[in-house]
C-alpha cells in the first residue's frame, strides 16, 4: 500500500501516460485535452460570433467525459491514494523559491500564494491566473495542442508540427521560469 | 453505458497525473530550470512507450474499435502556428504551472481557484477562433 501512497517514480508514470493515449487511439479516438475547451466553447454558443466552433459539439461528449473523470480521478487520489509525503524538490529549488517568497514549497501541489482562496483577495493572484489561463487558452489552440496532443501523441508519431510545437512550448516556458517569474515575485 | 469507459480513462488519467506530481507547479517551475529529471523522465518515458505502441502497431496492423489502423492523428502542415501558439502555451504554462489535463485534475483535487484559470482558458480559447483568420499560421 505505501507503494501506491507515495508519490510514483517517473519511470512507471510516463509508460502510464502512454497506455492512455494507446487506449483512447485504439476506442478511435484521440488524447488532447485542450481540445475539450474548443468543445465547452462551441457547447456554450461561441459557434455564433465564430466558423471556428461551428461543429457537432456532441460528437465530442467522450472528452469531456473524459475531463470529468479526470476531475473524479484527482478527488479520488487526495482523498484516498496519498499519504503527506511532500515533493521531493532539489534544495536549489526549495532555496529558490523561498527567496522569491514562497512559504513552503513542496509542501503542497501548488503554490497558497498563488492559488490558496486567501490569495483570491489579492489583485495580483487573481490577475496572474487570469492571465495565465488566457495564454494556455489562446496557444494550446494556435498551436493546435497541448502536452497531451503534441508533446505525448505528435512526438510519439514522430511528428515534425509537433517537435515545432513542443520547442515553442520550452521557448515560452524558460522564459516565464527564468525571466518573467522572478520579475513578478 | 458507452460513455462509461471514457469516464474510466479520465479517472485513470487524473490518478496518475497527480501521483506522478505532473501536476504540481513547483514541478514545472523546476523542470523549467532544469534542476530535476523528474519530469523529463515522466515525459521521456511516455514518449518511447508511445513511439514503441505506435511503430508496433504498424507492423501487426492493429485496428482499433472502428476497424480501421490505430494510428495517431495527422497535424495540419505549418510552422509558425506551432512556434509562436506553442510559446503562448509555454508562458501560460510555466506561469500557472499546469496545462489543461492538470487544471481539472487540480480542481478534482480541491484547488478550487483552478475555476479562475479554466473560465480564463475557455475565453482565451474563444479569442483564438474570433481572431484566427487575422493571424499568421
Amino acid at each position: 500500500m505505501e507503494i501506491i501512497l507515495n508519490p510514483w517514480p517517473w519511470y512507471i508514470s510516463g509508460p502510464l501516460i502512454a497506455f492512455v493515449m494507446a487506449i483512447l487511439l485504439y476506442f478511435g479516438k484521440t488524447f488532447g485535452m485542450s481540445s475539450s475547451l474548443k468543445t465547452m466553447c462551441s457547447a456554450l454558443g461561441a459557434d455564433k460570433f465564430s466558423d471556428f466552433f461551428k461543429f457537432n459539439w456532441k460528437e465530442q461528449k467522450w472528452n469531456l467525459t473524459v475531463v470529468f473523470g479526470a476531475i473524479i480521478g484527482g478527488f479520488i487520489t487526495t482523498e484516498y491514494l496519498s499519504n503527506d509525503v511532500a515533493t521531493d524538490l532539489n534544495k536549489t529549488t526549495i532555496a529558490e523559491l523561498q527567496e522569491m517568497g514562497f512559504a513552503n514549497p513542496g509542501s503542497t501541489l501548488v503554490p497558497n500564494e498563488l492559488f490558496s482562496l486567501d490569495s483570491l483577495i489579492s489583485i495580483k493572484a487573481i490577475l496572474l491566473l487570469i492571465i495565465g489561463g488566457l495564454l494556455v487558452g489562446f496557444g494550446t489552440r494556435y498551436a493546435s495542442g497541448c502536452t497531451s496532443g503534441h508533446a505525448i501523441t505528435g512526438l510519439s508519431s514522430l511528428q515534425k508540427q509537433s517537435l515545432i510545437a513542443v520547442i515553442g512550448f520550452f521557448v515560452g516556458g524558460l522564459v516565464m521560469t527564468n525571466f518573467i517569474l522572478p520579475l513578478i515575485f | 453505458m458507452k460513455y462509461l469507459k471514457y469516464l474510466l480513462v479520465g479517472i485513470f488519467f487524473g490518478i496518475i497525473l497527480v501521483k506522478s506530481e505532473a501536476v504540481s507547479w513547483f514541478r514545472i517551475y523546476e523542470m523549467f530550470r532544469f534542476q530535476s529529471f523528474h519530469m523529463y523522465g515522466i515525459i521521456g518515458t511516455a514518449v518511447i512507450s508511445g513511439i514503441l505502441f505506435l511503430q508496433i502497431s504498424k507492423r501487426i496492423a492493429l485496428k482499433n474499435v472502428r476497424g480501421t489502423q490505430l494510428d495517431a492523428p495527422k497535424k495540419e502542415k505549418g510552422f509558425i502556428r506551432y512556434l509562436i501558439g506553442g510559446a503562448i502555451f509555454g508562458l501560460g504554462w510555466a506561469l500557472i504551472g499546469a496545462c489543461p489535463g492538470p487544471m481539472y485534475i487540480l480542481l478534482g483535487t480541491g484547488v478550487y481557484s483552478m475555476i479562475i484559470v479554466i473560465i480564463a482558458a475557455l475565453l482565451g480559447t474563444f479569442l483564438y477562433g474570433v481572431i484566427k483568420s487575422k493571424l499568421p499560421h
